[in-house]
């Protein structure tokens, strides 16, 4: 029963950029479509589910004044992991996330996660964290940057969907439309929370 | 290529301003949004983060150059570029504490947090995708910080006035600094006709 909490507390309750406001650099940068969102959620919810399994496995041996030196080492070893995996595979999503695939390390969620779960509980319990936060980050992305691809070029996942009368609204795909339309998802968030606790 | 004087203003400018690291590139925002809610601890973070990006640029940038290269291990660069900065910020933590009490009084909290502020991570590898030389990398480095100061005290100095405002309840806190952090970068972009 614990193991379904833990996974599905990251989906809503602790959703992890919009409750934790964690790691929002990443949300801000890729999001300017929907598969980037999408491509940028996966390989951090991979990061995360073996950073917490090796930290939960080693939580014993890690003496505590180090820990947090370990934890990054572990981290780093797994992006540089995905880093070369996206170089083989995805090559052009590689380059379209750019440097923030290599900043997946310094992504807070991640030593967050691993200094407050994984390091207190069992293994089992912290994947399921781990992929129910990534999960969440994953879908958050997807969604933000699937309202910035749709509203800014008129298009989701690289498919015109709007009508062709339709004006792109470009400022949504620049660096300022980041903040503002996180800003305005947060509130909806927030009200939604809100009129149901109400 | 050789540098002219110009070029290495042009590459002052784009760093504070058109490119500037917190509003145009999205690096470091969680201290951006977590340390601005007043104006002394802005001044701190930006302090700090000049400080540690600085050092961390240049001597990620040697690291790179006199190891990594040599050996053909650059695929291990995230992996040493954190270290790096882990223990360079350790190291200035301890040293600040023996020598200048005053000043690492006043950084206290935020130089253990800037290990994983992205900026710091993120100039040092643009440092080596650029390509850039050591004194493009310190030039760089440098003005980047002091553009992630501008903003981040800018937008301390609104945040600051939240507290005389009425704002709307679902806006409270996080998502009305989103909003307001979406303006400033509004008016940066405005820079981008600058530098063609």
């Amino acid at each position: 029963m614990r193991i379904v909490q833990e996974f599905t507390k990251g989906l809503w309750n602790e959703l992890p950029p919009f409750r934790l406001v964690l790691g929002l650099c990443p949300v801000l940068a890729v999001t300017t479509a929907a598969k980037n969102g999408l491509g940028m959620g996966l390989a951090t919810t991979f990061v995360l589910i073996c950073s917490n399994t090796l930290v939960s496995m080693m939580r014993n041996i890690i003496p505590s004044k180090v820990r947090i030196a370990a934890f990054i080492v572990i981290i780093a070893t797994f992006v540089v992991a995905v880093e070369l995996l996206m170089q083989a595979y995805v090559y052009s999503l590689y380059q379209q996330l750019g440097i923030f695939i290599p900043l997946i390390v310094v992504n807070c969620i991640i030593l967050g996660r691993a200094e407050a779960f994984a390091s207190k509980n069992s293994v089992m319990l912290s994947i399921a964290d781990g992929l129910g936060m990534g999960l969440g980050f994953t879908a958050s992305l997807t969604l933000l940057g699937g309202i910035r691809e749709l509203i800014g070029t008129g298009q989701l996942f690289g498919f015109s969907v709007m009508s062709a009368h339709y004006e792109p609204f470009a400022f949504m795909v620049k660096a300022p439309g980041a903040f503002i339309c996180l800003g305005i998802l947060l509130a909806v968030m927030n009200y939604i929370s809100m009129q149901s606790k109400a | 290529m050789e540098w002219a004087l110009s070029d290495y203003f042009i590459l002052v400018i784009l760093a504070v301003f058109v490119n500037n690291i917190l509003l145009a590139q999205f690096l470091g925002n969680c201290p951006f949004l977590g340390t601005s809610k007043n104006m002394d601890t802005a001044l701190g973070m930006a302090m700090s983060v000049t400080f540690v990006m600085v050092l961390a640029g240049t001597i990620s940038w040697m690291v790179h150059k006199f190891l990594l290269i040599p050996y053909e291990l650059e695929y291990l660069q995230t992996l040493t570029f954190i270290l790096v900065i882990a223990a360079l910020v350790q190291l200035v933590e301890m040293f600040l504490q023996k020598s200048v009490p005053t000043i690492y009084r006043s950084l206290g909290i935020f130089l253990p947090l800037i290990t994983t502020n992205c900026a710091v991570l993120g100039v040092a590898i643009i440092n080596i995708k650029e390509d850039y030389t050591f004194l493009q990398t310190l030039i760089f480095d440098f003005s980047s910080a002091v553009g992630f100061g501008i903003a981040l005290i800018l937008f301390a100095g609104l945040r600051e006035r939240f507290a005389l405002l009425k704002i709307p309840k679902p806006f409270d806190g996080t998502a009305i600094g989103l909003v307001t952090a979406g303006l400033i970068a509004l008016a940066f972009y405005g820079f981008k006709g600058m530098v063609g």
